[in-house]
């Protein structure tokens, strides 16, 4: 509005070391900056060109859903003994990815981190897209997707209840309770944001489109009372939610006998590795993001120097977690668990295990540097190789467990198909259709909440 | 001015006016007022004067109803319903019960979060009185608005209109019904 108002603030935020936001924002031009993005930037070439890209890897997926169901799933290439393959690879792959909009919406809330601001809103937008594509692979796992209610307890004329005894139907309420309250928590933060965009918009179709999600918002003191309360109470309730549904998601495997999943520690491995391959997935994102719509001042160095650091945390506790795997199968002395491990490391599949090792460990060793940390180009490189990574280390669980069990005479190899590899693809093109809608539909970052952190000096706020 | 009126509307330029304007009209002796801003400001609340939300009390409510409804559910299928004997195990086991409960009790909680939120702010309320001030465009931009309703026993357009004058606002407008 006031373009005096900009010079006001340039001098404060350009004091303070390392700043979350970019010097010389106001409230105003915050506003106007992040909202420009569905409103006024329009069709950019490069949003045309990744959205064309990105949605004829959709219609391959639909392509393959619609092979998938006339052939029934003996396309893909699972068979006795691994009848786990791609499908639940790629189910813990992607719920994985979303842990991470949950950890920086609720968890750094919590912990009062003000660095998660700018990034927590497309972050959870990439938590609720990686749930819908982990949610296809169990779908159509069932083999008859149309029949996947059964799944649910309901009366039904066959007097048939799910066993609830069984981390399967544990997985069913985990994931579905955590969509849905992804949802609730990504639209609670939305609200706010959308009555900016009602006020902004020019046209009468986005205003009467905004003004409706936006529920007739208008910032009101006793409004934020409420708001500022419901923030607080999901953050906290999405804080064991997300710790929950990995943990639960790591049952499916820990309680079952095969060697190889049986072990307690998968839990606590599973959670960080969710986190370690979220954060990745963010960065993935983020750095592109940041460069086409020339986001920098919000999402600066120091929120990509925090996430590489979660990174190295994250990726040291998934290393300790397979130091241990390997000292348990010698400690345990139990040759079952020997054997596993002999398997996964020498055995058909070692080449797996070792790239493993190189992508999740070893490598990213690099962000011990401040330098490699700083260098933006790099980061992108090496948050793409901890994704490939944690793919990996599903594959390797899996795999490697089930294609050798307690007989020689039930071993078996496991070659996935190309339409596992075009499933597994097409669900990319699923996630970065829906981000592309996204960030050209709604604010990519939480404008309300960037106002709460720029600098209090002639512009009030507390 | 033949319609009537809701209120009078006085603009700030920062958060800090706003708040002092609010604890001037409390000391007024005015009470039917709200204050708008974009962001979240928590000395608004001891301003106006403000009651803590409830909106906790209705969430654990909501948690404790799906806590009961999934453990009662587990026991219902478990031990009436579909009894069926796993590997020797008690009908009640419920230590395998606990992570549905868990998440049954998250997923009311949170849905109750969202209903409570949003009726306890009146909402949806695609119209209010408020967004006839053609400036109230930017309280969700970088404006800070305060409004003393007409509705308020001590409100006179006269009166009031110079108490909020005499705070000095960036401007003072007539928020028609």
């Amino acid at each position: 509005m006031a373009p005096e108002k900009l010079e006001t603030t340039a001098t404060a935020v350009q004091t303070s070391p390392e700043p979350l936001v970019g010097p010389g924002h106001s409230y105003a031009s915050v506003t106007d900056k992040i909202s420009a993005v569905p409103l006024e930037v329009g069709w950019p070439k490069f949003w045309i060109v990744g959205f064309t890209i990105a949605f004829m890897v959709l219609m391959m997926l639909l392509g393959t859903i619609t092979w998938l169901l006339g052939k029934g799933v003996g396309v893909w290439g699972i068979n006795i003994p691994v009848g786990w393959g791609f499908d639940i690879i790629n189910f813990v792959w992607w719920i994985g990815i979303g842990h991470a909009g949950t950890l920086i919406s609720a968890i750094l809330l919590l912990l009062k981190q003000q660095w998660r601001m700018s990034i927590s809103r497309f972050a959870e937008a990439m938590t609720l897209f990686a749930v819908a594509c982990a949610f296809l692979y169990p779908t159509f796992h069932t083999g008859r997707p149309w029949l996947a209610y059964w799944l649910l307890p309901y009366p039904n004329t066959m007097s048939l209840w799910p066993q609830p005894r069984s981390p399967l139907l544990w997985d069913v309420f985990a994931v579905s309770t955590y969509g849905t309250i992804s949802l609730v928590f990504w639209y609670v933060g939305l609200i706010p944001d959308l009555a900016s965009m009602r006020d902004k918009a020019k046209s009468r179709f986005a205003q009467v489109a905004y003004g409706i999600l936006a529920l007739g918002w208008r910032g009101s003191a006793r409004h934020w009372t409420h708001y500022e309360m419901a923030a607080l109470v999901l953050a906290g309730m999405s804080t064991p939610l997300v710790l929950s549904v990995h943990t639960v998601v790591s049952f499916d495997f820990a309680v079952g006998l095969i060697p190889g999943w049986h072990a307690t520690i998968f839990p606590p491995y599973f959670v960080a590795g969710a986190i370690y391959s979220g954060f990745a997935m963010v960065l993935t994102l983020a750095i592109p993001l940041r460069s086409w719509y020339k986001l920098q001042d919000f999402i600066t160095m120091k929120h990509i120097d925090n996430m590489c650091k979660v990174m190295l945390a994250t990726g040291l506790i998934v290393a300790y977690g397979y130091a241990m795997e390997a000292f348990m199968a010698w400690y345990s002395g139990n040759i079952w668990e020997l054997f596993m491990f002999k398997n996964r490391t020498t055995g058909p599949y070692g080449w797996s295990y070792w790239s493993l090792i190189l992508f999740n460990v070893l490598v990213p060793q690099l962000l011990w540097s401040r330098k490699a940390r700083q260098n933006v180009a790099l980061v992108f490189v090496l948050s793409l190789i901890i994704n490939i990574g944690m793919w990996l280390e599903r594959f390797v669980i899996i795999v490697t467990s089930l294609n050798r069990d307690f007989l020689p005479s039930s071993w078996g190899m496991y070659y996935p198909t190309k339409f596992d590899w075009s499933m597994f693809i097409g669900s990319m093109g699923l996630f970065t259709t829906l981000l592309f809608v996204f960030v050209r539909l709604l604010p990519s970052i939480a404008m309300f909440e960037i106002r709460l952190i720029l600098p209090k000096k002639n512009k009030g706020g507390h | 001015m033949t319609k009537p009126l809701y209120g009078l509307m006085a603009e700030f330029e920062t958060a800090d006016e706003l708040v002092h304007a609010c604890e001037a009209a409390h000391a007024e002796g005015y009470r039917k007022m709200d204050a708008y801003s974009p962001l979240p400001i928590e000395e608004l609340h001891h301003a106006l004067h403000i009651p803590d939300t409830p909106l906790p009390k209705f969430v654990l409510a909501g948690g404790l109803a799906g806590m009961v409804a999934g453990m009662g559910l587990l026991q219902w299928i478990s031990n009436i319903a579909y009894p069926y004997n796993v590997g020797g195990r008690p009908l009640n086991s419920w230590p395998s019960f606990i992570p549905i409960t868990f998440e049954l009790t998250v997923l009311f909680a949170g849905l109750t979060t969202l209903v409570t939120l949003v009726m306890l702010c009146g909402l949806p309320m695609p119209y209010h009185p408020v967004f006839n001030v053609p400036r109230f465009k930017s309280a969700s931009r970088d404006g800070f608005f305060f409004c003393i309703e007409a509705e308020d026993p001590r409100f006179d357009l006269q009166r009031t209109k110079e108490f909020l004058n005499s705070l000095r606002p960036s401007d003072v407008s007539e928020v028609e019904q």
